[in-house]
């Protein structure tokens, strides 16, 4: 998987009322990584996420999956949404299947796969239960055992525990390190919470607000054996206050 | 164990707190009043016959096959208007909520034609199609179109963006879209839109008959008041109400059958 965005420039509206909302947006990324995006309200973080899933087009610049320019939405790029993730009316495993069902896969390997990814985010014992009947957690585990069942090059999560409770919170951030160091997956994540893109990226990028820009990328080389005891170390708080100050000054040099 | 004095203290209390209790105590309080006004004879018996007079009026109705052939005339106009008109404002709806075009051109015509009231479109359908079941059928297609395209409409237009993104993001095609989600998405909305709307069509069905017509439970009453036969008209009147309430249980009954999800 190689993930290459070049000058990617986006622009909503036309005339007086365009608004310039990604500005010259270049990064690379590769099978494995796990890169976040992290910014502000503003930054135009979710509208990056929509064009690499094929959502949007970019008003100029190029996007390109192992040298496939991306035209559209395609399930080569699962994508987990923060709210409304779920078919309300199917039960999870049907939830996980209904990828499956659209690829045309026969009805055992349906079967298979779903009971498969169910397992993998815990959940084989829900399989039966409506989403609504799920916790706010296991309905985002259901999201991502969906995104997953589809065999994803890359797996795009757009800030998918931000509706979560704080506590809830930290132990899907576990489940996700977790999933991705026993997966090998490449996952592309939307967050504005520090904490969140700290412990989980290997790389990070800094938005900025208005219009949306990398202004820092940081790579981080943290003892991620385990992330309790990471996120109370010293090193941690105090790369976690830097990032924070960064952070305050732009949205201050705000016009 | 168990008195058995608590035992039926118990039922009593389950069946006072039952949700339907205060419901059926509302009609029976209604129902005593009618007795008693009528049993004091304070009322001339020709404007407010007896609770019983209106039974022994429908038993008399029933034994002749009257009643049947009114209630089997109106039911039928009501289903085939009403059918007629779910199955254009079905396509109709998904298309103006879906589609942007579509919904400019048609919206601002729909919100005008469903102000003007159904029934002023009586007189006009008669000099069109005459007195036959036609006009009648027509009328309750009118009177409820316009109200299940646009509850339609907004019911598709209320289908969260990320749940057809995330179809999209799954290889979904726009038939994905319309037939896997939109359509279950927005099935317990028609149901109830066409549970209320349901009521209308009932309204205009008795006003059709009212006006024009060789049976039915409107033609019923017209008749029943030619010969001042109130007994007849309060038969007619607690018929329509049954068979209105019966519907709406059955949507209700449906909805929680076909839509468990959303109840």
């Amino acid at each position: 998987m190689n993930l290459v965005l070049d000058s990617v420039c986006k622009r909503f509206g036309d005339g007086r009322a365009a608004q310039l909302v990604l500005d010259q947006i270049s990064l690379t990324m590769h099978t494995g990584q796990f890169l976040a995006l992290l910014g502000s309200s503003g930054s135009g973080k979710s509208t990056l996420m929509r064009l690499v899933a094929g959502l949007e087009k970019p008003t100029s610049g190029s996007l390109s999956l192992d040298g496939q320019p991306i035209r559209g939405p395609g399930s080569d790029r699962g994508m987990v949404f923060q709210k409304y993730s779920l078919y309300p009316w199917l039960t999870a495993a049907e939830n996980v299947a209904f990828g499956l069902e659209l690829k045309g896969l026969e009805r055992g390997q349906i079967r298979e796969r779903t009971a498969f990814y169910l397992e993998v985010v815990g959940l084989l014992d829900s399989a039966k239960r409506l989403p609504r009947e799920l916790s706010g957690g296991m309905q985002q585990r259901v999201a991502i055992a969906r995104a997953l069942a589809a065999e994803p090059r890359l797996l795009l999560l757009d800030e998918p525990f931000g509706a979560l409770d704080l506590q809830i919170r930290e132990s899907m951030q576990e489940f996700l390190h977790n999933l991705w160091r026993s997966t090998g997956l490449s996952v592309l994540l939307i967050t504005h919470d520090i904490d969140e893109a700290l412990l989980l990226a290997q790389r990070v990028h800094i938005l900025a607000p208005r219009p949306g820009r990398i202004v820092q990328s940081l790579s981080l080389d943290l003892d991620k054996g385990d992330l309790h005891e990471l996120r109370i170390s010293t090193p941690f708080q105090t790369l976690r206050h830097q990032v924070a100050d960064t952070l305050r000054q732009l949205d201050r040099d705000l016009p | 164990m168990a008195q058995p004095d608590s035992m039926a203290t118990q039922r009593l209390r389950r069946l006072l707190l039952h949700p339907w209790s205060l419901g059926v105590a509302g009609i029976a309080v209604l129902l005593g009043l009618w007795t008693l006004v009528a049993g004091l004879g304070v009322v001339d018996p020709l404007f407010l016959p007896t609770p019983a007079a209106v039974v022994a009026a429908g038993q008399e109705e029933a034994a002749s096959g009257d009643l049947w052939r009114d209630i089997s005339a109106s039911v039928l106009r009501v289903l085939g208007g009403f059918g007629l008109s779910a199955l254009v404002a079905l396509p109709l709806g998904i298309a103006m909520g879906t589609n942007t075009t579509f919904c400019r051109l048609l919206e601002p015509l729909l919100a005008l034609l469903r102000y003007m009231p159904a029934p002023a479109f009586i007189p006009l359908l008669i000099i069109y199609f005459g007195l036959g079941e036609l006009p009648k059928v027509l009328l309750i297609f009118i009177g409820t179109l316009f109200f299940n395209t646009l509850m339609i409409m907004d019911a598709v237009k209320f289908v969260p963006r990320e749940l057809l993104e995330t179809t999209r993001t799954l290889g979904g095609k726009k038939r994905d879209l319309l037939l896997r989600v939109i359509t279950p998405y927005i099935a317990p909305q028609v149901l109830d839109a066409f549970r209320i709307n349901m009521a209308a069509a009932w309204n205009l069905v008795i006003v059709a008959e009212l006006v024009a017509a060789e049976s039915g439970l409107g033609k019923h009453i017209t008749l029943a008041q030619r010969f001042l036969r109130t007994d007849q008209i309060f038969l007619g009147l607690i018929v329509i109400g049954l068979i209105g309430l019966l519907i709406d249980l059955g949507f209700r009954m449906l909805m929680r059958r076909s839509c468990a999800w959303a109840t």
